[in-house]
């Protein structure tokens, strides 16, 4: 490219089908969202695996880091009483 | 293929750390010392429970170094791979041959594109890489420098090349870095289909007339020990193998791979009813596997420095695609500027300077907030 500078980097995300939700498929350049959504029906729904699609500027995705993956997951660690299998419950209870 | 690629703040703190561990190091530097073993630490405990390293993880430099140099060959290869097989469309003998060569041609293009957005999560840039394979500065793999003569090659690129690239990629698809391995698995699931339509094509020529059966012979007579060389050097002078299997982004030697496809290949082709060109393929009961004669290594080292029999002709028609299409890249880009919204461009990025890192005691609504992170395409 003459202008020396690669095209914007976009994430894409595809609903596999209705009633699910759209997942990360990858990443791929386009100049701009059109041609995003268009590269994209290209690259990752050649075999039907799509019936819509997000495109998403990388730059405007902010991400936790995993340098602080520690303190910043910390407080769900603690807290065993938000899953079902905390409670007992005697035999022979049902519906629960 | 990952999402977010940022990594520069790791890189820099890297930076910072190579540099002060130099001679005449001080008491900073052994802190930062300290550190960057922390990180390996992880980083070797991560690999062991066979855990996937992601873009934003550190990682050493050398690990990053051959994950791009392997990356951007194999997306170099599925590129240049194009060529060969394109040569057919036009000569496809019938529409339903010619609608699967190119839906096949167009997958390899697509693998390109997993494999250079996987490649870019390190830190690459796509320009970057196309720049080095156009001025020779990396590899592709040598079996696209051979020529594809008559029809019946299309058939053995498809059952043979094909298939060795599956053989060593199936493996890939549990590599230690998580953009590459999912890369493989599209990859993988892609493959197939180019194997079976190659088997297929050269099935239909097989129990067809007396030449077609030729063609098909002679195709494989001359595809089947190139085939053999894709899968690299022998084990013994295999320069990067040891450290990449330590790494687990290879998972098997190049010989273990190159003999499991020898078993996969010898009754196959006794379905095809063509003869391997082996005269030494017979049967191990030891092994439970085939033994199968001496490979030329000096062809494969002669192809490698360039002297195969298309390698001048592949890298110019690469250079003259890139070239010629600059107009169609240009304006596409001048359109998106003209139409792009005045504040919201992504061409425009405005990156915000990486926070320090919270400290381990922040409380929990600090931890929670969100962290904003430089984020580079």
């Amino acid at each position: 490219m003459s202008s020396s500078t690669d095209w914007p980097l976009w994430e894409v995300f595809v609903r596999s089908r209705r009633g699910l939700s759209h997942t990360h498929a990858g990443s791929l350049h386009a100049p701009d969202a059109e041609m995003a959504l268009r590269n994209a029906r290209d690259l990752y729904t050649r075999r039907s695996e799509g019936v819509s699609i997000w495109v998403v500027p990388s730059t405007a995705i902010t991400a936790s880091s995993p340098d602080e993956k520690d303190s910043f997951f910390e407080p769900a660690g603690d807290k065993p009483y938000r899953h079902p299998t905390f409670y007992e419950i005697p035999d022979g209870v049902k519906h629960l | 293929m990952a999402a977010v690629t940022a990594h520069q703040t790791t890189q820099k703190t890297l930076g910072t750390a190579n540099a002060a561990g130099g001679p005449g190091s001080t008491g900073a530097a052994d802190a930062t010392n300290a550190a960057v073993a922390d990180h390996l630490a992880a980083f070797d405990a991560a690999v062991a429970a066979d855990e996937r390293i992601e873009p934003r993880d550190w990682m050493p430099d050398a690990y990053r170094a051959t994950l791009i140099r392997q990356m951007a060959q194999h997306a170099h290869s599925e590129i240049i791979g194009m060529q060969p097989e394109a040569n057919w469309i036009t000569r496809a003998p019938s529409l339903r041959r010619k609608a699967i060569l190119m839906a096949k041609v167009q997958d390899e293009a697509g693998h390109g594109l997993y494999l250079y957005s996987a490649a870019e999560t390190l830190g690459t840039s796509r320009e970057e890489l196309l720049d080095k394979l156009h001025a020779g500065r990396q590899r592709y793999s040598s079996i696209f420098n051979y020529p594809t003569l008559t029809w019946a090659d299309v058939g053995a690129i498809g059952w043979l090349v094909d298939g060795a690239a599956i053989t060593n990629q199936v493996p890939l698809c549990r590599c230690s870095y998580g953009p590459y391995a999912r890369a493989m698995v599209r990859i993988c699931k892609e493959e197939s289909f180019h194997q079976r339509q190659g088997y297929e094509l050269l099935l239909a020529l097989s129990r067809g007339t007396e030449a077609q059966h030729a063609m098909a012979q002679d195709a494989v007579n001359r595809w089947w020990w190139p085939s053999l060389m894709m899968f690299g050097p022998p084990d013994d002078a295999s320069s990067h193998s040891e450290q990449s299997m330590a790494w687990k982004i290879k998972r098997h030697s190049n010989d273990e791979l190159r003999r499991r496809f020898v078993d996969i290949c010898v009754p196959q082709a006794e379905a095809l009813g063509l003869e391997l060109p082996d005269p030494d393929i017979r049967w191990n009961e030891e092994l439970g596997s085939h033994d199968f004669g001496a490979i030329d290594w000096s062809e494969f080292q002669e192809v490698l420095k360039g002297n195969g029999p298309c390698n001048e002709q592949r890298i110019t028609q690469r250079r003259r695609a890139h070239e010629e299409g600059a107009w169609v890249r240009d304006a596409a880009a001048a359109y998106a500027a003209k139409h792009a919204p005045a504040q919201t461009s992504p061409q425009t990025p405005t990156p915000t300077p990486a926070p320090a890192p919270a400290p381990a005691s922040a409380s929990a609504q600090t931890s929670a907030s969100a962290q904003h992170v430089e984020e580079t395409a």
